[in-house]
């Protein structure tokens, strides 16, 4: 509850910051006190105290994990301002206003990770949603950003009424707007069935799944930059995390009805994502559909449903953030996206070179980094299931192929020689980045540092 | 502690390479902390052989019952000791190379190193992945980095491949720790886990392709000529030396022990694609004019053997295959070496450009004789104890029906190592001396102290090998008892 209230109030104050303060340096010093507020306070709620006490009804519901998922949000969006906020200035001149805009944002995903209540599920959708509309087209004068907004607004738009409708079947079939309602049995009426398939495609298409993904690329591609690292992380998190919530709590009785079906758009999710990369020329293109390769293991969380699952898609949070976040931000100061603007970034700069190595090969999956131990958890939580080998063994395959694009920038880095374009990144730069890659490792070799928050 | 104490001096030694200005104290500083590292290995087999010393286990993700576990068995003993040997060997043998970057360089070769020795002693089998994918990492820089013209694609067939293999490992670890008793990474709860026998048929596969990508058994080699030829030849020595053992230790210790009924339901097959690789790299051998590919070729051969007598289950041929995996590895940094010299004395590795080198450098000659010789097995040289060994074990092996044939294919390939090896002794050594080679090369004293230990150790073992027999007896004795299939039906 702290969060939810601080994100909205933060959100209200970076608004009115931009008449109030004139230095952008103040602008931004105080997006990151705010969120550095916003994460003590959630923080110290999952020690037990709250500061606002207010009767949701029953609607929404902060348990440990929505909080635990919260306060790694949080870092992570932290993380990013620290490493990104200096390149937000050069979108365009609303400075303030994008801070507001994520604070909205952070907002939506506190609502959507711990709602109780459909309508709030409805709500922390759209409150996730209507800001990115406006960030994906903040580069105003550029054709590319507008056209990759409307195209976001009209399918998101789109896939919104299907949730509206899958809300309403749902309703009429159980009576009730209540994800947490204990039923023996699951029910069966085609209404619940169709209305349960509606959220589920609308769902997917929040966490461009397979195949309703269509939209990520473009939307990723024609956004500036600094907003697809935002939207391709934090935002694609959010989105999952009421993927899961819902699954459990609402339809989780109703598992063996839809986990065929998830299984699937995890597979078609994995090979269309992996596949497609390996064809792209650009790293920023690379990183959307990577984005979807990786949303495809997120998905094995989904499809197995249990405790490791969850423990799994927390760390999994973490690692794909922290890679991905860390990745953008070198990428953002480049000039060239392509895989040849990495040129020799190694001969240039040796420091940042090694930690965005640290960054891919935390996404390929390579051990002592948080990205093998988290895709160990995904597997370990599918294996569990004792259904469907065929979909573990089909994950590990893709990710040998996702080996392919990562390691294309490694190459690139090292044993490439560049026109050597140089790059300026400032020392605090590089400190925030080793820490991210420390960070990385460390949870790579202890991941309880999450994971046992979860229960102590 | 010594296991600790192997494991933390490369690690050490190697993150502070890359810290290092100067290429030659670098140089130096790897030397130096090889030396060390091969010192705690000797006095783990010599004065701390008590247990207390030789393991080491600490908790580490208690919540899926994961512990650092590190010991020193008979196999890791040995397998230790070649790694704590090599790298003193290929230091000292490339002292005069130079490199680009040279912190780098060194840094990874130590980081390496820890992979490996970490590969031979995870008693964990989460460990023992997390090490496996480790010592892929430094080498995958190692060849892409300092390697020759193709070095970058060769190096990432290497790299996929590897990698494909080891992920499936991985996912054969998930589901058979999931059908240990109590969930645990443990390699006893390993060793007692109830896994069907129609999983584990594809376990078995799944961990194979692994082991056999490593090895490499046929048809998985096809990395492994382009890798060895390609590599900068320190890390080539480390690559067919070293990191091979990797995959026939994979075996010995994580696939037959726990999955030992497909073990014996799937033997034929595997012995007969190690045969056929073993016949299929030697006829290509006789044809290579590039020394490098020769060498990888018949290391195919040599590791194709091994393959064959483990799937056996002999007493003989298990220990035969434990010295083996040191003898091999010896033997075959020695060849590089002396190829590393004349590629760096006459710009050439073809064998149809050089000649008469005996002539010239007699010294040379002499020592790389000696270690062709062991190469293909002769009496009193350290490779004959080992081939002798597995062939004895084939031939009395009891679970397969086709011993006499495999014995006879396998036995072939020993002629054809002959034919191979002595034929490049000939044309490279002896005959005229060409413009190329007429200046000869006198050997460095570097150079002539590593070829003369490596030809020591050949002569020691191969004239008594009771020393490292008795190291590996109770490992070998101690697979074969689980690998036992009888002991199952009899129950």
């Amino acid at each position: 509850m702290n969060a939810l209230i601080l994100t909205a109030v933060f959100g209200v104050i970076m608004m009115f910051s931009s008449f109030l303060l004139k230095n952008k340096a103040a602008i931004r010093g105080l997006a990151i006190a705010g969120l550095t507020i916003v994460l003590i306070a959630n923080v110290l709620e999952m020690s037990g105290m709250v500061f606002f006490k207010i009767d949701t009804k029953g609607m929404i519901g902060f348990d440990r994990f929505a909080l635990l998922f919260n306060t790694i949000v949080f870092v992570c969006n932290l993380v990013y301002f620290l490493l990104s906020a200096r390149d937000i200035e050069k979108v365009g001149i609303n400075y303030s206003e994008y801070f507001s805009l994520i604070f909205f944002v952070l907002c939506g995903i506190t609502l959507a990770s711990s709602f109780h209540s459909l309508l709030m599920l409805f709500l922390g959708i759209e409150i996730i949603s209507i800001p990115l509309y406006i960030l994906t087209g903040s580069d105003k004068r550029n054709l590319k950003s507008n056209e990759a907004s409307l195209k976001y607004l009209l399918l998101g738009a789109f896939s919104t009424g299907l949730m509206l409708m899958g809300i309403a079947l749902i309703y009429g079939a159980t009576g009730t707007f209540s994800t947490m309602v204990e039923t023996k049995e699951a029910p069966t009426s085609a209404l619940f069935i169709s209305g349960m398939l509606l959220l589920m495609f609308s769902m997917a298409f929040k966490v461009s799944a397979a195949p309703f993904h269509f939209w990520t690329p473009d939307v990723y591609d024609g956004a500036p930059t600094v907003f697809t690292s935002f939207m391709a992380t934090i935002v694609k998190v959010g989105a999952f995390i009421a993927f899961i919530r819902l699954f459990n709590d609402a339809f989780g009785n109703s598992q063996p009805q839809w986990q065929l079906l998830i299984a699937l758009i995890t597979a078609i999710t994995l090979f269309i994502g992996n596949i497609t990369a390996v064809f792209q020329q650009s790293v920023k293109r690379m990183l959307a559909y990577s984005s979807i390769s990786q949303a495809g293991f997120m998905m094995l969380s989904i499809y197995a449903m249990n405790q490791d699952a969850k423990e799994g898609f927390l760390l999994y949070t973490a690692a794909y953030c922290l890679a991905t976040i860390g990745i953008f931000a070198v990428l953002i100061k480049l000039k060239d996206y392509s895989f040849d603007g990495f040129n020799a970034l190694a001969k240039q700069q040796p420091l940042v070179a090694v930690l965005t190595t640290i960054f891919l090969l935390s996404l390929a999956g390579i051990p002592l980094t948080a990205g093998f131990l988290s895709k160990f958890y995904m597997l370990k939580a599918a294996t569990v299931t004792g259904k469907y080998l065929w979909l573990v063994i089909f994950a590990v395959l893709m990710a040998v192929v996702s080996v392919y694009y990562y390691f294309r920038v490694i190459q690139a880095m090292y044993f490439k020689d560049g026109d050597g374009q140089a790059i300026e990144v400032s020392s605090a730069f590089k400190l925030t980045l080793t820490l991210v890659a420390a960070l990385i490792i460390l949870l790579g070799i202890f991941p309880n540092l999450i994971i046992n928050w979860l229960y102590f | 502690m010594i296991p600790v104490f192997l494991l933390v001096i490369p690690l050490v030694s190697g993150l502070g390479a890359f810290f290092f200005k100067d290429g030659k104290t670098v140089r130096a500083w790897a030397l130096f902390s090889s030396l060390i590292t091969l010192t705690g290995s000797i006095l783990g087999l010599t004065i701390f052989k008590d247990a207390s010393y030789q393991e080491f286990h600490a908790s580490w993700i208690s919540s899926i019952n994961t512990s650092f576990s590190v010991k020193l068995d008979g196999m890791g003993q040995i397998l230790c000791l070649l790694t704590a040997v090599s790298f003193p060997l290929v230091f000292l043998s490339t002292w005069n190379s130079v490199y680009k970057k040279p912190n780098n360089f060194f840094g990874l070769m130590l980081l390496m190193q820890v992979g490996l020795i970490g590969v031979f002693l995870a008693m964990d089998a989460l460990l023992f992945y997390f090490f496996w994918e480790l010592a892929l990492i430094p080498a995958y820089f190692l060849c892409s980095q300092w390697g020759g013209e193709r070095r970058i694609a060769v190096t990432f067939k290497f790299f996929i491949y590897t990698f494909t293999g080891s992920i499936l490992m991985l996912v054969a670890i998930i589901y058979i720790y999931l059908q240990t008793p109590d969930h645990s990474f443990d390699i006893t709860a390993f060793y007692n886990s109830a896994t069907n026998s129609r999983a584990e048929s594809w376990l078995f596969w799944m961990m194979f392709v692994a082991f056999a990508v490593k090895m490499p058994i046929w048809p998985l080699h096809t990395w492994q000529p382009d890798t060895y030829e390609q590599s900068p030849t320190a890390v080539t020595m480390i690559l067919s030396g070293v990191m091979v053992k990797m995959g026939v230790l994979g075996m010995i210790r994580w696939l037959i022990p726990v999955l030992h009924i497909s073990f014996y339901q799937w033997g034929d097959t595997v012995t007969t694609l190690a045969v056929t690789g073993m016949l299929y790299a030697s006829l290509i051998a006789i044809q290579q004019d590039d020394l490098k590919r020769l060498v990888a070729y018949s290391s195919i051969a040599h590791v194709g053997l091994m393959c064959a007598s483990l799937f056996a289950e002999t007493h003989s041929g298990m220990q035969g295959v434990m010295i083996q995996m040191f003898n091999h590895g010896i033997n075959i940094i020695g060849l590089w070496i002396v190829i590393e010299l004349i590629e760096r004395q006459f710009g050439t590795r073809k064998i149809s450009q050089l000649g008469g080198l005996a002539q010239r450098s007699p010294a040379m000659a002499i020592l790389l004789v000696v270690v062709a010789l062991a190469n293909i097995g002769l009496p009193l040289t350290n490779g004959f104890i080992g081939e002798f060994l597995m062939f004895n074990g084939i031939f009395a092996s009891t679970v397969t029906k086709y011993y006499v044939v495999f014995t006879v294919l396998a036995g072939i390939t020993i002629i054809l190592a002959a034919v191979y090896t002595l034929n490049m002794i000939r044309k490279v050594f002896y005959g005229e001396t060409n413009t190329l080679t007429a200046p000869g090369y006198s050997l460095r004293f570097n150079e002539t102290a590593a070829l003369t230990i490596i030809v020591v150790i050949v002569f020691v073992i191969g004239v008594y090998p009771k020393l490292f027999l008795d190291i590996s007896k109770e490992t070998s004795e101690f697979i074969l008892q689980k690998a036992d299939v009888r002991t199952i039906f009899n129950k």
